[in-house]
């Protein structure tokens, strides 16, 4: 039996399981808590500190547990901070403690302890801020020093994560007394009902409780066979281990379910993502501790969970015990803890004599209980060996003579409770302070919740039941307009004197405040005297006195903290609570793993792939791809030992030289009918589209209402109003948006009608001097000739019995073929042509040879020419803007002095070195000079080297760029070395356009 | 996370949405009268209140439709939703479209007032 395990205790789990702490072997039972079989063993630190690296040990028994934070090793499932209260015992449990070297007690950090005072509240913004980037140094140190756990040194996680959407009637949040009234209430109504609770099984407070009876029963065991009568019911679902913790806009919540315990799954956790018409909130109250010097130390408890402890797991964290408390309820505490047979030295009280029931029944046993004292000093290194107890006068202040020193292990502190308004808080509710319980209670609500219970600030057990009862009535009432039979419990319970003493009106003595080891916030070492100094220093404001301290941050999110923050803040400013305000509680509740976010959308699934019909021919001829958006395509196909320059260098000359062939069915493509297609191509695009006649093709640039480009393409008139529109392939949807914007909201009355068939047609540009001699060798039946097909026009026609539209156009400057087939017989086509062009050495060419033929032409690419600040002129297009259009899309912008006056301009660069290629991006400067400032002229947006002029061609866009052809241009280098080159007109080959119009 | 009702699908969550910011702004007819700080008031600034507002949204990951919604941007509750061509008819959507600062250009609505004016005489 472990040391701390109360004799006799009846327990419901019976199999003994060993399990380590720092490489200790401890022995525990399965179905308990890590920090209950900690307790069991009499394992006091547990932990060091985040600041001072003190020693910290257990202090709650839930999920506001600011310091016994543990790593947990299971194999590659290696998980830091994991609270040792919410991890449940297996044979063989791995734990380990954090934040401490070489071991948990000789920590050589806790020599920080001694110098805490010079590490004070916001000592990072004071003490590292000389010399100017002297953080940078410090900053490897003090991470180092700081912080808890380590991460997995592992690069991906192992578990699996899965995301579930629910849509139900009502969601309680919180299975203790409330929310299970609230849920077997609603269990008759046919109301379809989820029901959520962050424990391993539903009932709450009740299952560390002996004193209450619900009809006549224990609750522990009436909330068990709640439990399974609700399971059995069709319409309401339990999830347990889960964590509630986001409530979103329009009652969508979020919440973390553990899944570890379920045996045969492989889901490590689920993430519900749960839309409900109405949401319970019964999350309860939290215990809060009481401020005092030392109150940190190892053996100091909250009263709740040293009683829930010894209720429900049977054990005891020492044999002596002191109780601190400002309210009724730690009575029961020492009822439980005398029935345990533990020695209760005294019940410290800070009110003055009360009496209730529940007193009368402690003094019978012959506890003594100092009214009117306080515990002023808690003594011992590693954990509690004395406290030191005072006597208060009715005005708060120490009597300094009355000191008593008692001998003690274990310190039940009770500084009464705290609604948790965390979710009220997050659904935009608003919260009000009691004055009478010193809490702050949920007021004004925004969303369809109910608060009842616990956290909307509601104590005592008859009174919960009644207003969950009550008010889920009302919920039934709203959804179904039915009335329920009503439910009848009856419930026994401790009746308490409700008076409560604040904690902070004696704490006012200044020997309080100098103190510096009084803890507020235990998880990020907030001690008194950093809030009072925070103050001092003028952060008088709560948010700011959150970040200077970071008093409520942290993994607990100051569950058990913010209200003494708060308080403390209020007697020094000598301000009342409502005054100050408190923060916004936000989401998560409790720490959310950023795995369970991701789901299943990582790796491979993180986005999707788009791949063209013809993509299996890449694959199988080795093609290197590149990434255009979501569409992967291939980049250029490299032969034998080929690297990326020479095979480029290849199929660019090849291209001019032969023919080339490129997979171009990424390209955005929209199909437009409906009388009234042309006005509306003509308010899109910045030319005429008047007079375009069914087989015509026509280049466009389309502008954002700034009048800058925004996409281009050639669009093809099929019939009278039915037009072919291409884009670019990354602006492919964000175009059929635009179209359906414009058509929709503001031209309404247009006749037009938009779809996107770019997936529905693969397209194979054909391009070079043999273009025409391979098409018609494969069988195209339509007359190629110049004069029947013509440059800039289009035609149906079919290969080899393959239906085919074929556009004569050209982003290369060669003679050139667009040939649309639908897309089921891209593959096939593909390859029948390259059969056919073999004869002529026709090779396949990437998109990166497409890219260098387009920059030898000077042709633009909307994205690497433009950059949504470059207008038409800029590139020097003032052909394509219509002088008779009354209106287009970006008009009115081009007028204005900003869109003409002092732009850069698209021009070539030809570097003086012909093999030297300027980095794209690089700016350039006028006059090289030795130190800065020095002005920029502009940028490089295309840099290459191009075969067929045998040098390095680059466009840029140069400010004034078009009237300074000829002049020097500098391109400093990022190692330093500059490169000089001279402006030309855009466009390095074949000046006139004989190729292409391919006569 | 809305719950948005589609006035051609129904309710859907906001991420089929996307929202097209503030409604009922007419784009000024391209003339001499129109300044380059009209214009730019058409292009840049929008009404951006605490409170009732309405906006244009496209139910883009479904029946990719335009539509428009009176929303409280404190409380994110939404009072209405109603096709593009329509006008709002709840309280809370009158209001909004009343207070929407700028469905005309400054020199449109003078245009208007004269031609009141002249319907009076």
């Amino acid at each position: 039996m472990e040391k701390n395990r109360i004799k006799n205790f009846s327990i419901d789990f019976r199999k003994k399981v060993f399990f380590y702490f720092d490489n200790k072997k401890l022995y525990g039972f399965e179905g308990e808590t890590l920090a209950s079989a900690l307790i069991a063993n009499n394992i006091k630190l547990v932990g060091r500190s985040f600041k001072y690296h003190r020693p910290r040990g257990i202090i709650a028994i839930g999920s506001e547990e600011p310091n016994a934070l543990v790593t947990i090793n299971k194999g590659d499932k290696t998980e830091p901070n994991i609270q040792a209260t919410k991890v449940h015992l297996y044979q063989g449990l791995i734990a380990k403690s954090q934040n401490c070297w070489p071991n948990l007690k000789y920590d050589f950090g806790s020599i920080l302890s001694f110098f805490s005072k010079l590490i004070p509240a916001g000592f990072y913004y004071k003490t590292f801020m000389w010399p100017p980037n002297g953080w940078k140094t410090y900053e490897h140190f003090i991470r180092k020093m700081a912080g808890l756990g380590k991460a997995a040194e592992i690069h991906k996680d192992p578990n699996r994560y899965e995301h579930v959407h629910s849509h139900v009637d009502v969601l309680i949040v919180g299975g203790g007394i409330s929310g299970l009234v609230s849920c077997l209430t609603l269990a008759n109504s046919n109301l379809n009902i989820m029901i959520a609770d962050e424990n391993e099984e539903l009932g709450g407070n009740l299952n560390y409780e002996n004193d209450v009876f619900i009809n006549s029963v224990a609750a522990k065991k009436w909330a068990k066979q709640t439990t399974k009568k609700l399971e059995n019911l069709e319409n309401v679902k339990i999830l347990t281990h889960s964590n509630v913790f986001g409530y979103h806009d329009h009652n969508f919540i979020t919440i973390s379910e553990n899944c570890e315990h379920e045996v045969s799954n492989k889901i490590t956790q689920r993430l519900w993502k749960v839309r409900a018409k109405r949401v319970v909130l019964a999350q309860g109250l939290i215990e809060r501790p009481i401020v005092f010097s030392g109150n940190d130390l190892p053996g100091v408890m909250l009263s709740s969970a040293v009683r829930g402890y010894a209720n429900k797991y049977g054990v005891v964290l020492g044999k002596k015990a002191i109780i601190f408390t400002n309210n009724d309820d730690a009575y029961r505490t020492a009822l439980v803890l005398y029935k345990a047979g533990i020695k209760i030295q005294c019940i410290v009280d800070l009110r003055e004599q009360v009496s209730s029931k529940l007193l009368s029944k402690v003094q019978n046993i012959g506890i003594e209980i100092f009214f009117g004292h306080t515990l002023s000093k808690v003594i011992g290194r590693y954990c509690v060996k004395k406290v030191e107890v005072s006597k208060l006068s009715k005005e708060g202040k120490i009597n300094s003579n009355s000191k008593k020193i008692i001998n003690a292990d274990l310190v039940a502190v009770s500084g009464g409770w705290t609604p948790s308004v965390n979710l009220f808080s997050q659904s935009g509710g608003k919260l009000k302070w009691d004055s009478q319980s010193l809490n702050f209670k949920p007021s004004f609500h925004f969303q369809n919740e109910v608060t009842i219970g616990g956290c909307n600030g509601t104590f005592d057990y008859e009174k919960t039941v009644l207003e969950s009862i009550d008010k889920t009535k009302v919920i039934v009432k709203d959804l179904i307009n039915k009335n329920l039979r009503e439910t009848n419990l009856k419930i026994d319970s401790p009746k308490f004197n409700k008076s409560l003493r604040s904690t902070w009106f004696f704490n006012s003595s200044k020997d309080i405040f100098k103190n510096d080891k009084a803890f507020v916030d235990f998880q990020n070492d907030v001690t008194v005297s950093d809030v009072l100094l925070a103050s001092n220093e003028g952060y008088n404001s709560v948010e700011h006195l959150k970040r200077y301290t970071t008093l409520g941050m942290g993994t607990d999110q100051g569950k058990t903290s913010n209200i003494n923050g708060l308080e403390i803040l209020s007697v020094k400013l000598n301000k009342a609570i409502p005054e100050i305000g408190t923060t916004t509680f936000r989401m998560p509740y409790s720490p959310v793993r950023l795995g369970l976010i991701g789901g299943r959308d990582i790796s491979d699934l993180f986005d999707p792939i788009r791949l063209t019909k013809i993509d299996p021919w890449h694959r199988l001829n080795k093609a290197k791809y590149e990434n255009v958006g979501q569409w992967m395509r291939a980049w250029y196909y490299p032969q034998d030992n080929e690297n990326m320059q020479t095979a480029v260098n290849r199929e660019v000359l090849n291209t001019r030289l032969n023919a080339g062939i490129l997979d171009a069915s990424t390209l955005g493509k929209i199909d437009i009918k409906g009388k009234d297609s042309r006005k509306f191509l003509n308010m899109i695009y910045t030319n005429d589209w008047s007079l375009i006649k069914p087989g015509q093709c026509k280049y466009g640039i389309m502008l954002n209402e700034d009048g800058m480009v925004m996409d281009d393409g050639v669009t093809t008139c099929i019939e009278n109003n039915h037009f072919h529109m291409t884009t670019t392939t990354g602006g492919s949807a964000s175009v059929l948006s635009w179209l359906e914007e414009w058509s929709q909201t503001e031209w309404p009355h247009l006749d037009v009608n938009i779809t996107s068939v770019t997936e529905n047609w693969s397209v194979l540009s054909l391009s070079g001097p043999k273009a025409r001699e391979i098409l018609s060798q494969s069988g195209c039946d339509i007359d190629l000739s110049n004069k029947n097909f013509p440059f800039m026009t289009f035609k149906n026609g079919k290969i080899g019995g393959i239906p085919v539209r074929i556009f004569r156009i050209s982003f290369t400057g060669e003679l050139s073929y667009e040939i649309n087939t639908p897309s089921r017989y891209g593959l096939y086509l593909w390859q029948k042509i390259l059969k056919s062009g073999g004869k002529f050495n026709l090779m396949p060419y990437g998109t990166e040879a497409m890219h260098v033929l387009r920059a030898e032409k000077g042709f633009i690419i909307v994205g690497q020419e433009t950059d949504g600040s470059v207008s038409p002129l800029d590139l020097g297009m003032d052909w394509i803007i219509s002088k008779n259009k009354k209106d287009f899309i970006g008009k009115r912008s081009l007028k204005i002095s900003s869109t003409i006056k002092n732009r850069k301009e698209l021009v070539g660069i030809l570097t003086d070195n012909s093999e030297q290629i300027i980095p794209e991006g690089a700016h350039s400067i006028e006059d090289v000079k030795s130190s800065p400032p020095v002005e920029m002229l502009g940028h490089v947006t295309s840099s290459y080297y191009s075969p067929n002029c045998n040098r390095s061609i680059a466009l840029a866009l140069i400010k004034g760029g078009r009237s300074k052809i000829g002049q020097k241009v500098f391109f400093p280098t990022l190692d330093g070395d500059i490169i000089t080159g001279k402006l030309v007109k855009p466009n390095f080959f074949d000046p006139n356009g004989d190729r292409l119009n391919g006569i | 996370m809305l719950n948005i009702e589609c006035p051609y699908c129904g309710f859907r969550d906001e991420i089929e949405f996307s929202c097209g910011g503030e409604a009922h702004i007419s784009r000024p007819e391209l003339n001499d009268k129109l300044s380059d700080k009209e214009w730019s008031e058409y292009l840049y600034s929008s009404y951006n209140p605490k409170g009732l507002f309405i906006e244009r949204w496209v139910h883009s990951a479904g029946c990719r439709q335009w539509f428009n919604m009176v929303r409280n941007t404190v409380t994110n509750e939404i009072y209405e939703v109603y096709k593009i061509g329509s006008l709002p008819k709840t309280k809370e959507g009158l209001l909004a479209f009343k207070n929407n600062w700028r469905r005309k250009t400054k020199s449109e609505l003078i245009d208007l007032k004269k031609k009141k004016n002249n319907g009076k005489k």
